[in-house]
């Protein structure tokens, strides 16, 4: 059975088809949900894709988690559906509260689009188990606001626990703190990630195809599940 | 009410019938920009004088920028030289040319400048150009799928540029980024004649089905005109402020901010809706709200259509309610877009808009009887044939003159100019070139810029042209901006063509058959002989190398005015050129990725220094004639690229332009990371600093050079071999070899120490 991978339209929402693009090349099948939608139309996981859902206004992704579908969607996170939140899909679990800290400003306070290698640092998520850790992958990351910033206890808690799913290596292009590049919830299933994995599906378009790994990762997980 | 009194005391609105009754009532058209001749020929049309709403439609309809009413006897040229084309789907005169591509694909682009508001507002002025050239693109039916931005800048550390730069950068990368779309190239130049006057030229790329393509027309009477989009404010109605405060002496209504405010996540909806509603084929009409706002999109749909509109313009939904009729019609809110719809559609497109939030209002019906009537209050306040404004305004043949400077500023050759002849010097020229503004890395500005988005980007800057599949691939297009404001101060014919022939060879030499031009011809006043001659000339050479290429222009923008008091600019027309790739996964990049590939310099060096980078960075010196245009070569040599490219036979090329062959040859190296090893016969100054046309250089396999050469051979493109690529430096064998290491830290720190 194929599996069914949801991939959210916010008004704003920018790479809602690269997303679903990467869903197919993983041979699943990606299903468009409306933000206004109330019901997840029986997915099997969701993407909260890139972008500037209703424009970033007031503060990154602090409208979209009011919208209809994101009540539900928590509720389904809550109850172990893989989540993954792309750059401002990470803004927006971190503004639900699915995931803790948040995207401030850069530390440059300009917008960076680089090719950027990273460290898989856990490969147990559900949306990382395709990769090892350790494992050093290129990808593109592009955002104004993604600098990952979070209390220490908050820190020593994501650190301890082995929630920093993926970090920066080389370069820190945000500031985020411990160059994190991406965490993920208690249960593994949630994750957030300020690079696109999206776009380093095909070498012929991003800089790699290493990205693929996070939308193979979550088809695994529905075989073997 | 307080504030601006009560109603009761405003002063009446001016109506038709009041124009008619009150014929000597004094209107502020000079302030607008009209003269005495213009207003007589309104007061001609009209059989009148026109309503002070009337006035600000002549106004903005006859501006320069609206009507080209100085450039268009020379424009002309572009058709009537244009060769022909299967290709071509639309022309000049639309919104945006539109291309067949094959395969069922077209594709429409279009370049458009929005210099003035960049330097009273950078980031604003930026973000706006690049807002109004994606509606160009949306409205004929497409969908936006890259952008790219051609940029000048005054001298690098004067104090300004900072200020200029960093707001333009912003305003391009934060309305493109949150809209979207990949920005995929363009230039970033500075010189100090761009000081107080800094161009910003954006182009936007669109894909549709041949079949989809859309119009600027208002046929059908009893069809229904919508208003959709952003609301309606008081932002770029400078000139209307003039009118409102003029006519009807209200305070509140003299200071009104003039360059428009860009809302991208409204242009982003805006989009999307679009997309629906063309998918469900909902509009028989439809125009972009751009400059002079409900003015244009009223006159030129309904000259284009029926003949005939009538409009409530208390329907226009007012981001402020104070708005007076004059400046409704003026405003240049962004955002906003009016389509014509046939009745029994009018539900639907309704419906599509709510899903997406974008606000849409039914304003107008389109009638037979070849007027233009609007209403507000009650009253009629226009009442015009739509075609006197739109169609018919005036065209002046402004006089010309060759520049008396010229002959002085082309007898002083470059030649005199002390040369470096020791492997140092040519060592340290190489390190300067790298590290001055206008060759070196422009990440900075770049990284600022989503190229990503969409993934279907095969290429951006800094290679040599940005590429994007389309549908599924393996089709694509290429796309690249060129435009040298040096050379075409020394020779406007020569430079127009060189910026032609320039962007062409970009184009080819990531594989791609150049196949259509779309221009924006950025000049000081129109007034000034000499500029006028400038201007002249550049698009009579223009539109002979398009002819010679076999490349129509199928679009573009004219910028006037462009000018420091009486000091205009380099005059500096931007080019932009259209390719074809079969497919993209032949597509060619600059770097140098294999060791051991053997280097081919393709085309003829001369000892061309004319307005060169060398002249310009070392010496500050503009004189002399720039390099000789070759059209023939250049077709030769995209040719040979094309069909190599093709044959899989590259493994990098790059075109050989500003700062000549060691420019290119240390991108191809820092791109790739690999080095290379040149032996240069002849003498080595002019073999790496020459800026002579119609040359690239090549990497290839040692086995596959046989093949390269018989491919130049059959076109007739001399070919020569420089060496290999591998090691860790720039090596030029009996002359310097310089680390990477060494070359990077010039090539990418000189921006960030400047802008950083």
């Amino acid at each position: 059975m194929t599996a069914r991978v949801g991939v959210i339209t916010f008004p704003g929402s920018l790479d809602d088809r690269d997303a679903a693009r990467a869903v197919r090349l993983a041979d699943a099948e990606p299903v468009p949900l409306w933000h206004a939608a109330t019901d997840l139309s029986e997915v099997d996981a969701v993407i909260l894709p890139g972008g500037f859902s209703y424009g970033d206004y007031l503060r990154a992704g602090a409208i979209a988690r009011f919208a209809p579908l994101m009540e539900r969607l928590a509720d389904a996170a809550r109850g172990g559906m893989p989540v993954l939140g792309i750059c401002n899909g990470f803004q927006v679990l971190c503004e639900s509260h699915l995931l803790p800290g948040a995207l401030t400003r850069n530390a440059s306070l300009h917008f960076v689009c680089r090719a950027q290698r990273l460290r898989i640092e856990n490969a147990k998520t559900d949306w990382t188990r395709a990769y090892e850790e350790g494992q050093e992958v290129v990808i593109p990351v592009k955002n104004i606001d993604g600098c990952f910033i979070a209390d220490p206890e908050t820190l020593e808690e994501l650190e301890s626990s082995g929630r920093v799913v993926a970090r920066y290596v080389d370069v820190n292009p945000n500031g985020s703190l411990n160059d994190i590049a991406g965490i993920c919830n208690e249960a593994g299933n949630v994750v957030g990630l300020m690079p696109h994995p999206e776009h380093a599906v095909e070498s012929l378009t991003g800089p790699s195809s290493e990205g693929l790994g996070f939308f193979v990762s979550v088809v695994q997980r529905m075989v073997s599940a | 009410m307080t504030i601006y009194g009560t109603e009761s005391a405003r002063p009446a609105v001016d109506t038709v019938a009041r124009a008619a009754e009150t014929p000597d009532v004094a209107l502020p058209y000079a302030e607008l920009g009209m003269n005495d001749e213009e207003f007589a020929r309104v007061q001609r049309i009209l059989g009148r004088r026109p309503t002070s709403a009337e006035l600000a439609i002549y106004s903005v309809m006859w501006s320069e920028h609206c009507s080209y009413k100085s450039s268009r006897v020379h424009l002309r040229k572009f058709g009537d030289k244009a060769p022909h084309s299967d290709a071509l789907l639309v022309g000049m005169g639309e919104n945006a040319g539109v291309v067949d591509v094959g395969n069922g694909w077209a594709v429409t682009f279009k370049i458009e400048s929005h210099n003035h508001p960049s330097y009273v507002e950078p980031y604003q002025g930026a973000a706006t150009g690049v807002g109004g050239i994606v509606r160009d693109i949306l409205s004929m039916g497409a969908r936006p799928v890259a952008v790219m931005d051609s940029l000048r800048f005054g001298a690098p550390d004067a104090s300004d540029t900072r200020r200029v730069l960093d707001g333009v950068v912003r305003g391009v990368g934060g309305y493109g980024n949150c809209l979207g779309l990949p920005n995929i190239g363009g230039e970033v130049v500075f010189d100090p004649c761009y000081g107080a006057n800094p161009l910003v030229n954006a182009l936007c790329v669109g894909v549709l089905k041949p079949e989809g393509i859309k119009r600027a027309t208002a046929p059908g009477p009893g069809n229904q005109v919508i208003l959709f989009g952003a609301g309606t404010g008081p932002d770029g109605i400078g000139g209307a402020s003039v009118l409102a405060s003029a006519t009807f002496d209200e305070a509140s209504h003299q200071k009104r901010p003039s360059v428009q405010v860009g809302d991208p996540f409204m242009e982003k909806l805006l989009t999307e809706c679009c997309m629906e509603i063309f998918a469900e084929d909902l509009v028989v009409g439809i125009q972009d709200l751009g400059a002079a706002g409900v003015s244009c999109a009223t006159t030129e749909l309904a000259a284009a259509g029926t003949g005939g509109m009538d409009v409530n313009l208390d329907l226009v939904p007012l981001r402020d309610p104070t708005l007076r009729p004059e400046e409704i019609l003026m405003s240049e809110s962004q955002e906003r877009m009016m389509a014509v719809v046939e009745p029994a559609k009018v539900a639907r497109f309704l419906e599509l808009c709510k899903r997406w939030d974008v606000p849409a209002t039914v304003i107008g019906t389109v009638t037979d009887t070849g007027r233009l009537r609007m209403t507000w209050r009650g009253e009629t306040i226009v009442d015009i044939p739509p075609g006197t404004a739109a169609d018919e305004g005036p065209v002046y043949e402004r006089p010309y003159e060759r520049p008396a400077d010229l002959d002085a500023l082309q007898a002083d050759s470059p030649d005199k100019l002390p040369r470096p002849s020791t492997p140092e010097q040519l060592r340290d020229t190489v390190m300067w070139l790298a590290g001055s503004p206008n060759l070196a890395d422009k990440s900075f500005v770049t990284s600022q810029y989503d190229k990503y988005v969409q993934g279907n980007t095969v290429l951006a800057m800094p290679d040599d042209a940005g590429v994007i599949r389309i549908g599924d691939g393996p089709q694509g297009i290429a796309l690249a901006t060129d435009g040298n404001g040096r050379y075409t101060r020394l020779d406007p014919y020569a430079g127009a063509q060189l910026a032609l022939s320039e962007a062409y060879r970009n184009v080819a030499t990531t594989g791609a058959r150049p196949l259509a031009v779309t221009n924006c011809l950025n000049f000081g006043s129109p007034e000034d002989p000499g500029v006028m001659w400038q201007f002249a000339r550049a698009v009579e050479g223009l539109a002979d190398a398009c002819q010679a290429l076999g490349v129509p222009v199928t679009g573009g923008n004219v910028s006037f005015y462009n000018q420091t008091g009486t000091t205009p600019i380099n005059p500096t027309p931007v080019i932009g050129v259209l390719g074809v790739h079969d497919d993209v996964t032949r597509r060619v990049q600059i770097s140098f990725n294999v060791e051991g590939m053997s280097l081919l310099l393709l085309g003829e060096t001369r000892p061309e220094f004319g307005g060169s980078e060398w002249a310009n960075v070392v010496f500050r010196h503009l004189g002399g004639l720039p390099p000789r245009p070759d059209l023939a070569a250049e077709a030769a040599l995209a040719s040979v690229l094309v069909g190599a490219a093709r044959e899989g036979l590259l493994d990098a090329a790059h075109d050989l332009s500003d700062g000549g062959l060691s420019q290119a040859l240390l991108e191809s190296c820092l791109r790739g990371g690999l080095g290379c090893t040149v032996t240069l016969p002849g003498d080595p100054f002019v073999e790496l600093f020459s800026e002579s046309v119609a040359r690239a250089v090549v990497a290839v396999h040692p086995e596959r050079e046989a093949r390269v050469a018989a491919l130049c051979e059959a076109a007739r493109v001399p070919v020569r071999r420089l060496g290999v690529v591998g090691g860790d430096s720039f090596t030029v064998e009996g002359q310097f070899s310089i680390p990477l290491t060494e070359l990077r830290e010039v090539y990418q720190g000189a921006l960030p120490s400047l802008f950083g």
